[in-house]
């Protein structure tokens, strides 16, 4: 029998409040009851994959010889490039992910225009430094120089300024991050190569006090001011870094363009009917799959029936409550693990409630059959759970070392879905049913129970 | 019930099904889609009316040095266009060659584009992900029935049944390749990986019962333990499988889009065997093992 069942039953009805919050909400938020400051806030929009909403996935790989190996790190620097590049198009959403160690998966839902960000994934990137005068670029301003890599002149919109570039990355010999002598700052040492180390050393004389924007792909990274002349091709840009900072702002320098190269090896582009199509379809499937599976289970089960519905409801909530808070992307795999998941929650039910009946046939009184058709129906619900979630982490670390999102998307559904369905099986549907026991007393266990 | 008795019908069953299937499949060749082949996808809507003829696409895609494009309508009025390789510069001249020679705007509905060498990769990295979960699954279940005697066996018999309802998926594509058209394609990866993943469970449950009654009757004999335990947990079979993950499946597959429907039906057979074969494959093989049966398969001829 159950004890402290008031205590199950506030912290059930705490968990569904928490998960139907979130469930209904677009982001979730705390404000501090005395200031109205938001002491915690967190977006919890639900996210649709590519094939649900329409969209873009590519697949990158890097171009170079099979047998070779190439440096996790500049995987990584490549990662972010692609990064930055396709964030400085405006699209929303994109995901750029390493996928094992040679891949790097994007993936950008809902877009329409394709071709301009599969042209900007692969071109090198731009490395430029610019002459703005006595106007300070604020890092991330996006600025309209005059050079063109075909030489043909830069077009202009009326009213735009166009900057002039000094000269591109392809000047740049090598670059250092080092440590100012006197107050020990983080500064970015550089040196350049002979024809841009006169053209530089020109600028800086004609120009000290000026400001020198760095610019990648048209994007201020930073805009240094000339204190002095620099002659002799030796540089120096100081400012208020962090070690990480004036890493990450060398590795722009440095690598303007990608470290590694990338080929575009895979490409789906899936036009939004069809998406809005395949979700519509999957949705309405779902309501009258739910709709024959909750009849039936009253029709059957009866009493139990009815507790298994309504677990299985809290179970589907706190499932889409976990998949918002963690940004999880909805795909069709997706929901194919959740609807496994699913099947799995309600044979949990069904294992118990079948293991009761036959206690209940032996003659055992309703108590005793509760307690026995869950310790009994345990091990199986447990061991077989047990081997679902060993399936899916196994797949997972498969789908995600090799960009397979298909498998990544279907196990990590299945292995939440099953976690869930335990609680929920053993701990929810128990205590609803000796809750609606204790309230309705039933002696008649044909009509309660469906023997 | 003596459901056991009758083994080696439902192995004939089984087996007929299994292998009219993969004939189809040896004979036809096993048809991927270009998610393992590699290759090019792409689906079009043209303005009403203004749908190019096949020939007028062939040639098109000719002029962009593709010689093997091949052309298919769909239920919906739109286009697919199956072909090898196009990187994002041919499909762009494609269009734009379309567009120009049918006088209307396109939409593209889908465009799946996936590099040879991919291909081949998944499919050999998935086949050794699944088998590396299946030693796993193996070993756990070996060490969950270890109170058992022979707790090995009970691993490779589930595990026997997992691959008889791959065999059952890949027939029932077979079947749908010969008379619908149906393609591998990646769905058809998540359906295998649903099926493999019920199978495993669904198996488990049911070798739970003779678990726990191996525990209770010891004096039975293998075989009516066997039964007994399978014929318990029957009626939980037939409720999980038919009035509730079918039912979800169903509705999948008589509503769902045209893509989702091959995927749907896959599934659903899958499932079904999943439940089929934890009763009628991993069980009664449980008890064949333990009678040593194939010794008495040849000469004197089957005992069944």
């Amino acid at each position: 029998m159950i004890r402290n069942l008031t205590n199950r039953i506030i912290l059930i009805v705490v968990v569904v409040a928490l998960a139907v919050w979130i469930d209904l909400s677009r982001e979730i938020e705390l404000l501090n009851p005395i200031t109205d400051e938001a002491l915690f806030s967190r977006n919890v929009e639900p996210r649709l994959g590519l094939d649900l909403q329409g969209g873009l996935q590519v697949l990158l790989e890097a171009d170079i010889p099979a047998d070779q190996t190439i440096d996790p790190e500049a995987m990584e620097v490549a990662r972010q490039i692609v990064q930055q590049r396709t964030d400085a198009l405006g699209v929303n959403e994109n995901v750029i992910q390493v996928a094992g160690d040679r891949r790097i998966v994007g993936e950008f839902p809902g877009l329409e225009d394709t071709e301009s960000v599969l042209a900007t994934i692969q071109q090198t990137g731009l490395l430029e430094f610019v002459d703005t005068g006595d106007y300070y670029p604020e890092p991330g301003t996006i600025l309209v120089t005059d050079y063109s890599p075909t030489g043909e002149p830069v077009e202009v919109a009326e009213g735009e300024t166009i900057y002039h570039t000094i000269m591109t990355g392809a000047e740049v010999d090598s670059v250092v991050v080092g440590q100012d002598t006197l107050n020990s700052n983080y500064v970015i040492n550089f040196a350049l190569k002979s024809n841009g180390a006169k053209i530089f050393g020109d600028h800086t004389t004609a120009n000290t006090g000026k400001y020198l924007a760095i610019v990648l792909d048209k994007q201020v990274i930073s805009a240094p001011v000339i204190n002095d002349p620099i002659i002799g091709g030796q540089g120096t840009i100081s400012g208020n870094f962090t070690l990480e900072e004036a890493n990450a702002f060398a590795i722009q320098l440095r690598y303007g363009s990608l470290p590694v190269p990338l080929k575009i090896v895979e490409t789906r582009i899936i036009g939004p009917t069809l998406g809005a199509d395949s979700l519509n379809k999957s949705v309405v499937a779902g309501l009258i799959g739910m709709i024959i599976v909750v009849l039936f289970m009253v029709i059957y089960y009866r009493l139990p029936g009815i507790v298994a519905v309504l677990s299985i409801l809290i179970y589907a909530a706190i499932a889409f409550a976990v998949f918002k808070w963690f940004h999880f992307t909805l795909t069709l795999p997706g929901i194919a693990g959740f609807m496994l998941s699913t099947g799995t929650a309600l044979d949990s039910n069904i294992l118990i409630f079948e293991r009761m009946k036959e206690e209940l046939r032996n003659g055992k009184t309703l108590n005793q059959a509760m307690d026995q058709g869950w310790t009994r129906a345990w091990s199986s619900i447990r061991d077989s759970n047990l081997a679902a979630i060993i399936t899916s982490v196994i797949l997972f670390w498969f789908g995600s070392s090799f960009g397979a999102t298909i498998v990544k998307g279907f196990s990590l559904t299945l292995a939440l879905g099953v976690i869930i369905s335990l609680f929920t099986a053993v701990y929810v549907t128990r205590t609803l049913l000796a809750l609606f026991l204790r309230t309705f007393k039933p002696q008649n266990y044909e009509r309660w129970f469906g023997l | 019930m003596n459901i056991l008795g009758k083994r080696y019908y439902f192995f004939a069953f089984s087996l007929i099904l299994i292998v009219s299937g993969l004939t189809l499949l040896g004979i036809n060749g096993v048809p991927l889609s270009i998610d393992f082949t590699g290759g090019s996808l792409l689906e079009l809507q043209f303005e009403n009316g203004k749908t190019p003829d096949t020939a007028t696409i062939v040639s098109i895609y000719e002029k962009s040095n593709i010689d093997d494009a091949q052309v298919t309508a769909t239920e919906i009025g739109s286009v697919i266009i199956r072909s090898s390789f196009l990187t994002n510069e041919v499909r762009d001249e494609v269009l734009t060659t379309l567009r120009e020679s049918s006088g209307g705007d396109i939409t593209v509905v889908r465009f799946d584009s996936v590099g040879p060498s991919i291909g081949a990769q998944v499919t050999q990295r998935a086949a050794i992900a699944i088998a590396v979960a299946s030693i796993l699954v193996v070993l756990f279940i070996i060490w969950s029935f270890r109170k058992v005697e022979n707790a090995f066996r009970y691993g490779v018999c589930a595990i026997l049944a997992m691959v008889h309802d791959i065999a059952i998926i890949f027939s029932i594509t077979g079947i749908g390749a010969y008379f619908f058209n149906w393609q591998i394609d990646s769905l058809f990866l998540t359906a295998l990986l649903t099926v493999i993943g019920f199978s495993m469970q669904d198996t488990i449950v049911v070798f739970d019962r003779i678990r726990e009654n191996s525990n209770i009757l010891r004096r039975l004999e293998y075989e009516k333990l066997v039964n007994h335990s399978i014929v318990q947990t029957l009626q939980r079979s037939i409720n999980t499988q038919l009035m509730t993950v079918e039912f979800l499946l169903l509705a999948l597959a008589l509503f769902g889009g045209v893509t989702l429907q091959e995927f749907a039906i896959v599934l659903l057979v899958g499932l079904l065997s999943g439940t089929y074969s934890s009763i009628f494959v991993a069980a009664p093989i449980l008890v064949l093992w333990e009678k040593r049966e194939w010794q008495t398969w040849f000469g004197r001829g089957a005992s069944a």
